[in-house]
């Protein structure tokens, strides 16, 4: 017993390289774990388009607000609305599941990278973000004659990344607050109500007074604004104000998923 | 039975690869899982961590695994702090949760942590060591019970770990597949790997491991060969002081209880119908002396104790 204990190797963290690998060998599996898994699939990519199709181009075909077609200004809205979707349900009853499951646990105990496992999950919602607007753009030409330059299709797809973050920090601390059962259920029950409220579904000048000024605390509506400024139209607030928005809400949600951790890991 | 299995070589025994020292662990709830436990793994051998329900073995491993901190106390895997990257490279677990990413073929997640390893076991020997050949491209959520339980011990070979902690490793296996497991885990143990195992079979703690490490209550209540642990057992329960080498001798005799307890080592006796069950210290002076006073002595049977009284004996109150 008093010999010297087996010490480690002197090489053993991670290159660069292989950290690397690990983050895209992680996102990848991630994204084809959710794009198989057609419960979620369907439903975050079938609703927006399938809203899209019905309010957006074959209900108010032809109408516009203010000059801009319905067809366009809807594109902004539903393409905020897939991105929410793919966020919450992808992030937030995803990491809820594994949580509870315990898979947490298994990846934990592994050397990969605590940040990897959160990334993979991020990028994907981002990636599903991407697709959503592309589907709804060319659903929007090809349909509702709806014209886009490329710059301003390059800026939605910018912001469907960036616009992801203060939802996915939003899904962690679901996961981390809510018990796996219930976790579907209370995503829809802030999805929906949310993306009514920031007027993704209806533009927010139509909404009564009240819920406008109500708007202000939910990211969606900053997110819709900004969508909608990448067209060169904007209905309310100024683009900084938007920025500022989403960032408080964001660190907002980092702040209650930081202390959702720290209890979880008291626990253990 | 298997009882002592070859046991590492003097020098290696000495080689501490991992340890728990004076651990107390205490969760937020107020449980006290851990009092103050302290226990050394080495080189090679493979331990079993045996004990009733809430006795703390998977306390214990889970602060191994680095999953949890100790209130007080010291973990140690490879002189380092369990947490640190540098010992998750050189630890294989399995956890006992029976659940994956559901929509991932086995051939993807074992992929996927070997990559996060520098120096990986070989795609094919993992296919092989946990029997997973013609159901890698399955999903996981198409897998049976002990198929699923066979990719989790995938995933905790996939870094040709030094030291694998496995917590309950083969619940849900049919018979052949446990005893493949076990064989798998010999053969580790023989390439200088290190097993933890817990279980609640206690047939697998006898034959598999070279130690066994009763807990209970949070604390240790012994450890020892499997042939150490019954004979303990035994004397738990007939107050024997000169416990190792025990053995029961089970007759039937005319001889009566009083002239029995006054032979060389026997240390109590118990009648169950028409038998005598005695224990015994110094079994063939024993037997010797009781063939020789009855010659109608018929249906001898002598057996080593049961890990599974020792067990009861151990852990009780």
């Amino acid at each position: 017993m008093s010999t010297a204990a087996i010490t480690l190797p002197a090489a053993s963290s991670h290159t660069f390289g292989r950290t690397l690998r690990i983050f895209f060998n992680e996102t990848r599996f991630e994204f084809l774990r959710l794009l198989r898994t057609r419960a979620f699939s369907f439903s975050v990519i079938g609703f927006p388009v399938v809203f899209y199709i019905f309010f957006g181009l074959i209900m108010n075909r032809g109408a516009s607000i203010q000059g801009v077609l319905v067809a366009k200004y809807m594109l902004a809205g539903y393409t905020v609305f897939g991105m929410v979707g793919a966020a919450l349900f992808g992030i937030g009853v995803g990491m809820a599941a594994e949580l509870s499951a315990g898979w947490l646990e298994v990846k934990r105990a592994s050397p990969m990278p605590p940040l990897a496992y959160l990334l993979a999950k991020c990028i994907t919602a981002m990636a599903f973000g991407v697709v959503i607007v592309s589907l709804l753009t060319l659903l929007g030409i090809t349909a509702g004659h709806v014209s886009l330059t490329l710059a301003q299709y390059g800026r939605m797809i910018a912001l469907a990344i960036v616009g992801v973050v203060p939802f996915a920090a939003m899904g962690m601390v679901l996961a981390l607050l809510v018990p796996a059962s219930s976790a579907p259920g209370i995503a829809n029950m802030l999805y929906l109500p949310m993306s009514f409220c920031g007027g993704l579904w209806i533009p927010i000048m139509f909404l009564p007074k009240l819920l406008q000024h109500f708007a202000v605390v939910l990211p969606t509506y900053h997110v819709a604004q900004l969508m909608l400024g990448a067209f060169g139209f904007a209905a309310t607030g100024s683009n900084s104000s938007h920025w500022f928005g989403l960032l408080g809400f964001t660190l907002l949600m980092l702040g209650i998923a930081w202390i959702g951790f720290r209890r979880l890991e008291q626990r253990s | 039975m298997t009882s002592v299995l070859d046991m590492p070589t003097t020098a290696s025994a000495t080689d501490t690869v991992a340890s728990l020292g004076h651990v107390t662990k205490r969760y937020a709830n107020g449980v006290l899982a851990l009092d103050d436990l302290s226990l050394t793994l080495r080189r090679g051998e493979i331990v079993a961590l045996l004990g009733p329900n809430g006795a703390g073995k998977s306390t214990a491993v889970k602060l191994m695994m680095g999953l949890s901190s100790p209130t007080s106390g010291s973990v140690s895997i490879f002189g380092a702090d369990p947490r640190q990257t540098a010992a998750r490279l050189r630890t294989g677990v399995m956890l006992q949760i029976g659940t994956a990413p559901h929509m991932l073929r086995v051939r993807e997640q074992v992929q996927l942590f070997r990559g996060y390893y520098p120096d990986p076991m070989p795609y094919a020997d993992i296919v092989k060591a946990a029997g997973l050949s013609g159901i890698e491209d399955r999903f996981f959520v198409q897998l049976s019970g002990g198929q699923k339980q066979r990719m989790l011990f995938a995933l905790a070979l996939a870094g040709d770990p030094d030291i694998l902690f496995l917590d309950e490793p083969t619940v849900g296996l049919d018979i052949e597949a446990r005893r493949a497991m076990w064989a798998q885990i010999r053969s580790l143990a023989a390439r200088g790997k290190t097993v933890l195992l817990t279980t609640h079979y206690l047939e697998e703690a006898d034959a598999l491991a070279h130690r066994i490490i009763v807990l209970n209550k949070g604390k240790l209540v012994c450890s020892g060969t499997p042939a150490e642990v019954k004979s303990l057992g035994a004397a738990a329960t007939s107050s024997q002081p000169n416990a190792i080498g025990l053995k029961i001798i089970r007759c039937v005799t005319t001889l009566g209880e009083d002239h029995l307890l006054a032979m060389p080592g026997v240390g109590g006796i118990e009648a169950a119908g028409a038998f005598s069950i005695i224990t015994t210290s110094q079994p063939e002076a024993t037997l010797r002396e009781m063939l020789a006073l009855d010659q109608s002595l018929h249906s001898l049977e002598v057996n080593s104790p049961a890990l599974e009284d020792a067990f009861l004996a151990l852990t009780s109150n």
